[in-house]
C-alpha cells in the first residue's frame, strides 16, 4: 500500500506541476500588463544600504495590495497555493519511499535491488537516496519544497516576475517528474518477492551517505531557483536590483550547501577510498566543483547588481551557467559517460533522458537569453579600480577556472568523439592550468573587499593592504630560507595563505565590531576560510610524508615524525562484513604511544572489498594508515602517510560555509527590517 | 557583433550536446585496447624465467609461423583459471610463449608444476618493460602474433572456455 500511495502522490504532484506551469503561462499571456512591456524604468532604486546605510525607497511594496489583486488576473492567485500543495504531495511520496526502505519491503524492486534486511538502520534510511531512482525523487522533492518556499515567502519581487519564476520552476519540475514516472519509477513492484535484497554498495555504507548527496542536491536545487528567477526576469524583461535582491538569498543558500557538499565529499573520499588524497580531479568531483565555481561567481555578480545595478546581462548569464553546470553534473554522475570513482548507478538510457532534459532547459534558457538580453538595458558603469572592478575580475577568473575544469573534464569525450582514442586528463593538467589562476583569484579576493564602490585610488588601496603584503613577503622569505626546494605552487600557496588570511580580516580594522553588520562578518569569515583551506592544501602538497612498505608483524616503520610498530593482524567481523584488522602502535619522538586499527573489509552482499583507513588527528596534521593485501609470504602492505595541517582544508571549507550562513542571515534580517520600516512609512 | 556574441553560449552548448550524444551512443567500453595491434612486435630480448625453458626474444616471434604470447604471472589468480584453456589451445597445435611479469624463477617453476605448462619459451619481465611496450595493462593478457612478428589480436583478461574458438580463429587468420 505504501508504494501505491507514494506513486499516487507523485502523479498528483506531477499533475499540479503541469497546472502550475499552465496557470503561470496563462496569467502572463492573458494579462499583458503582467509582462510589463516597456516599464524598465521601474527598477531604478539601486542605491543599496550596504554603501550608504540607508534603506532604498520602496518600489515594490511587498505583496500587492487588495485593490491591485482585484485588477490582476485570477490565474495569478492560484499559482502560490498550487506550488505549496505540490510540495506537500511530493514530500509525502518521498516519505513513503523512506518508509519502504526502513521496513525493507522487498516487494518493491528498488528496495530489493539496493537494500538488505541486515543492513544497519542508518544505511536503510540513507539508502533511500543511495540509488538512482531515490536520488532523483530526492531531487524533485527538494525542488518542490524550494518552489513552495518561494511561493510562501517571496514578497519583494513584482508579482509578474514571481509568476514567471514559479512557472519556470514548474517546468523544471515537470521534466524530472516525467523522468521519474516514465523511466525511473521508484515504487515499481517486484514479483516474485525475493527472499533477500542485494544490499548497498559498501563504499556507500558510511555516515557520509546520509549527508553528502542531500547537501549537494540542496545546492543544485537552490541553483535551479536562481535559474528560475533569471528565466522569470528574462520573460518579463525585468532585470534589476529588486530581482537581484530576491535572488540573492537563494544563491547564497545554494552556495552554502554546495560548499558543505564539496567539503564533506572531499573528506569522505579522503578517508573512505584509502588513497590518502583529498581531491582527485575525478569527473564527478569536477561535476560538483563546476556549479560551485559558477555559483561563487554568481554570488559576487548578484551583489554588484543588487548594490550598484551593474552587470545585468552577465548576472543572468551566470545564473543560467550555474544551473547548466548542476544539470551537467547530474548527467555526468548518472549517465556513466565518464568513468569515475562515482560510477555507482549508471545507465546510458537514463543518461539519454537527462540529456534531453538538459537540451530542453539549457537550450531554451540560452535561446531566451539570446533573444531577450539585448533588450535588457546596460546597467550602471564604473571605474576599473573599484569594488565593482575587483568583482568583475573575480568573475572573469572564476569563469576561466570553470572553463579549464570543464574542458579538462570533457576533453576525453571530445577526443573520443573525434578520433575514437581513449584518454584521461589528470592532476598535472588541472593543477598546472587552474592552480595559478586560483592563486591570482585569492590575490583579488584579498584586495577586493578593501576597495570602495564606483571609484578608488590605487595608492590608497595599496596603503590599506600594506600590512598583509608585508606579512606575505616575510613569509615568502622565511619559506625560501628555511625550507629550500619547495615547488612553486605550494610555496606561493603558503605565502598567499598568510597574506590573504590577514587581508581578509582587514575589513574589520577600525570598525566597531559590535556594530559591524552580520553580512560583513560573513564575508570576512568566508574569505578567511578560503585562506585557511589554501594553507591546508599547500601544506599537504609541500610537506606530506609517504611510506609504502611490505611489513611483517613486529616490524617498525617511520613516517614523518612518527615511529610505527606493526603489532598484530587479526580477523574481525561487523554486522554485514568481515575484515582483517591490523594493530599499529604509533609514537612521536618521546611522546606517549597510541594505537591505530586500519581494516581491510570484505562485504558479502554485494561482494566488495574496502579499505577502512585508521586516521589519527593531531593539532598539526593527520597520521593516515591503511592496510593492504598480504603477499602470501607473511608480509602485509602498509600504506602510511603523515599529512601536516591537512585538516585545515576542511576546516577552511566549513568556515566558508559558516561565512555564507552568516551573510544569509544578515541579509534576510536586513531585508525584513527594511520591509517593516516601509510598512511603518506606509 | 554584440548580437552574435549573445548566441555564443548557445553555440558552445550545442557543441557539448553533440559530443555527449555521440559518446552516449557508443557502448560502454572499460577495457583499454593495445595501440600495438597491427604493428610489429617491439624489439626485446628477455632473460629466461625458469631454467627448464629457453628465454623469449622478439626475434623468436618472426620465424614464419604465428604464435601466441601469454602475459602472465605466478602471483595472478586468473592466470591459474585460464591454464586449462591454454592447454586446450596447445593441444590444437597452437605454439604458445610466455612472458612472466614481476616474478621469481622458483615461483614460476612451482606455478608450472601445479597448473600445467603450455609454454615453449618463457621470458622474465621483472619490471614490466615488455608488458608496457606491448600495450598490455594487466595480467593475464594474450596476444596473437603472425609469422612476420606483427601483433594481430589481443585478448584481455583470462581466457574462458567460450573464448577459445575466437582465439583459434584469430590464430588461423594470422597464418
Amino acid at each position: 500500500m505504501i508504494a501505491e500511495l507514494g506513486l499516487a502522490a507523485l502523479w498528483l504532484a506531477a499533475a499540479l506541476s503541469l497546472l502550475q506551469l499552465g496557470m503561470g503561462a496563462a496569467a502572463l499571456k492573458s494579462s499583458p500588463s503582467l509582462l510589463g512591456e516597456g516599464d524598465h524604468a521601474q527598477h531604478g532604486g539601486g542605491v543599496d544600504g550596504e554603501a550608504s546605510g540607508i534603506a532604498p525607497p520602496p518600489r515594490y511594496a511587498g505583496s500587492p495590495s487588495p485593490s491591485a489583486m482585484g485588477r490582476m488576473n485570477p490565474y495569478a492567485f492560484a499559482i502560490r497555493p498550487i506550488a505549496v500543495v505540490q510540495a506537500g504531495l511530493v514530500g509525502l511520496s518521498f516519505l513513503a519511499l523512506i518508509q519502504l526502505f526502513l521496513r525493507t519491503d522487498l516487494s518493491v524492486t528498488l528496495v530489493a535491488a539496493n537494500s538488505h534486511s541486515l543492513k544497519p538502520w542508518l544505511y536503510k534510511f540513507a539508502g533511500a537516496w543511495g540509488n538512482h531512482e531515490g536520488s532523483m525523487l530526492l531531487w524533485v522533492t527538494v525542488l518542490a519544497l524550494a518552489g513552495a518556499a518561494v511561493a510562501l515567502f517571496e514578497r519583494r519581487l513584482p508579482e509578474r516576475t514571481l509568476i514567471a519564476t514559479l512557472a519556470a520552476q514548474a517546468s523544471i519540475g515537470l521534466g524530472f517528474y516525467a523522468f521519474l514516472l516514465f523511466s525511473s519509477n521508484p515504487f515499481e513492484r517486484l514479483a516474485p518477492v525475493p527472499a533477500e535484497g542485494n544490499g548497498l554498495n559498501p563504499l556507500l555504507q558510511d555516515p557520509g551517505l546520509a549527508f553528502h548527496p542531500p547537501t549537494l542536491y540542496f545546492g543544485y536545487v537552490g541553483v535551479s531557483i536562481a535559474f528560475s528567477f533569471a528565466v522569470g526576469a528574462l520573460v518579463t524583461r525585468d532585470v534589476g536590483p529588486a530581482f537581484a535582491r530576491a535572488m540573492r538569498p537563494w544563491v547564497l543558500a545554494a552556495w552554502i550547501f554546495l560548499t558543505l557538499g564539496i567539503t564533506a565529499g572531499s573528506y569522505w573520499a579522503y578517508y573512505e577510498l584509502g588513497w590518502g588524497g583529498w581531491w582527485f580531479w575525478d569527473p564527478v568531483e569536477n561535476a560538483s566543483l563546476m556549479p560551485w565555481l559558477a555559483t561563487t561567481a554568481l554570488l559576487h555578480s548578484v551583489t554588484v547588481l543588487a548594490t550598484r545595478d551593474g552587470l545585468r546581462a552577465w548576472t543572468v548569464m551566470l545564473a543560467v551557467v550555474a544551473f547548466s553546470m548542476s544539470m551537467v553534473g547530474t548527467f555526468l554522475v548518472r549517465s556513466g559517460i565518464l568513468t569515475s570513482v562515482h560510477s555507482f548507478a549508471v545507465d546510458p538510457q537514463r543518461g539519454a533522458f537527462i540529456l534531453i532534459l538538459l537540451a530542453f532547459y539549457i537550450g531554451g534558457a540560452l535561446t531566451l537569453f539570446g533573444l531577450r538580453v539585448g533588450t535588457v538595458k546596460e546597467g550602471t558603469g564604473f571605474e576599473p579600480v573599484s569594488r565593482e572592478g575587483a568583482l568583475v575580475l573575480n568573475n572573469l577568473l572564476l569563469s576561466a577556472v570553470l572553463g579549464i575544469v570543464l574542458i579538462g573534464t570533457l576533453y576525453p569525450l571530445f577526443v573520443e568523439a573525434a578520433t575514437g582514442a581513449k584518454l584521461s586528463v589528470g592532476p598535472p593538467y588541472f593543477n598546472a592550468a587552474a592552480g595559478p589562476l586560483a592563486l591570482a583569484l585569492v590575490v583579488v579576493m584579498a584586495a577586493g573587499p578593501l576597495l570602495r564602490w564606483r571609484r578608488d585610488r590605487l595608492r590608497e588601496v595599496a596603503a590599506r593592504i600594506a600590512l598583509p603584503i608585508l606579512l606575505a613577503a616575510v613569509a615568502l622569505l622565511a619559506l625560501i630560507l628555511l625550507v629550500p626546494g619547495l615547488r612553486i605552487l605550494p610555496l606561493l600557496g603558503l605565502t598567499l595563505a598568510l597574506g590573504v588570511g590577514a587581508a581578509s580580516l582587514a575589513p574589520l580594522w577600525k570598525r566597531n565590531l559590535r556594530r559591524t553588520p552580520l553580512f560583513i562578518w560573513g564575508m570576512v569569515i568566508a574569505h578567511l576560510g578560503i585562506a585557511v583551506a589554501l594553507a591546508g592544501m599547500a601544506s599537504e602538497a609541500a610537506f606530506t610524508r609517504e611510506k609504502l612498505v611490505a611489513a611483517r608483524v613486529g616490524d617498525s616503520v617511520s613516517v614523518g615524525p612518527y615511529r610505527i610498530r606493526f603489532d598484530s593482524v587479526e580477523p574481525v567481523a561487523g554486522p554485514n562484513w568481515t575484515a582483517v584488522e591490523a594493530r599499529l602502535t604509533a609514537r612521536r619522538g618521546a611522546g606517549s604511544p597510541f594505537v591505530l586499527f586500519p581494516q581491510a573489509r570484505m562485504f558479502s552482499s554485494p561482494p566488495t572489498e574496502t579499505n577502512e583507513a585508521a586516521i589519527a588527528t593531531r593539532l598539526d596534521g593527520q597520521l593516515y594508515t591503511v592496510i593492504g593485501k598480504p603477499d602470501g609470504g607473511g608480509r602485509w602492505q602498509l600504506r602510511l602517510w603523515w599529512k601536516p595541517f591537512v585538516t585545515l582544508i576542511w576546516l577552511g571549507g566549513a568556515l566558508v560555509a559558516l561565512g555564507g550562513l552568516l551573510a544569509l542571515v544578515g541579509r534576510v534580517r536586513r531585508e525584513r527590517r527594511q520591509s517593516r520600516q516601509e510598512e511603518a512609512w506606509a | 557583433m554584440r548580437r552574435l556574441w549573445l548566441w555564443l553560449p548557445l553555440a558552445v552548448f550545442v557543441a557539448f550536446l553533440v559530443t555527449v550524444a555521440i559518446g552516449l551512443r557508443k557502448p560502454p567500453e572499460t577495457q583499454i585496447r593495445s595501440q600495438m595491434i597491427g604493428k610489429p612486435m617491439p624489439d626485446f630480448a628477455l632473460a629466461p624465467a625458469v631454467a627448464s625453458h629457453p628465454p623469449l626474444a622478439a626475434a623468436d616471434l618472426r620465424r614464419g609461423r604465428p604464435r601466441l604470447v601469454n602475459v602472465f604471472a605466478s602471483w595472478c589468480v586468473p592466470c591459474k583459471v585460464e591454464a586449462p584453456q591454454l592447454e586446450a589451445l596447445k593441444r590444437s597445435g597452437v605454439p604458445i610463449d610466455g612472458v612472466a611479469i614481476r616474478d621469481r624463477s622458483e615461483d614460476v617453476a612451482k606455478f608450472l608444476a601445479q597448473w600445467g605448462d603450455p609454454f615453449e619459451r618463457i621470458g622474465s619481465d621483472p619490471d614490466s618493460k615488455v608488458q608496457f611496450a606491448l600495450g598490455s595493462s594487466g595480467v593475464p593478457e594474450t596476444f596473437v602474433v603472425d609469422g612476420s612478428g606483427v601483433i594481430r589480436h589481443q585478448h584481455i583478461g583470462d581466457i574462458r572456455p567460450e573464448n577459445v574458438p575466437e582465439i583459434l580463429a584469430a590464430y588461423e587468420a594470422a597464418k
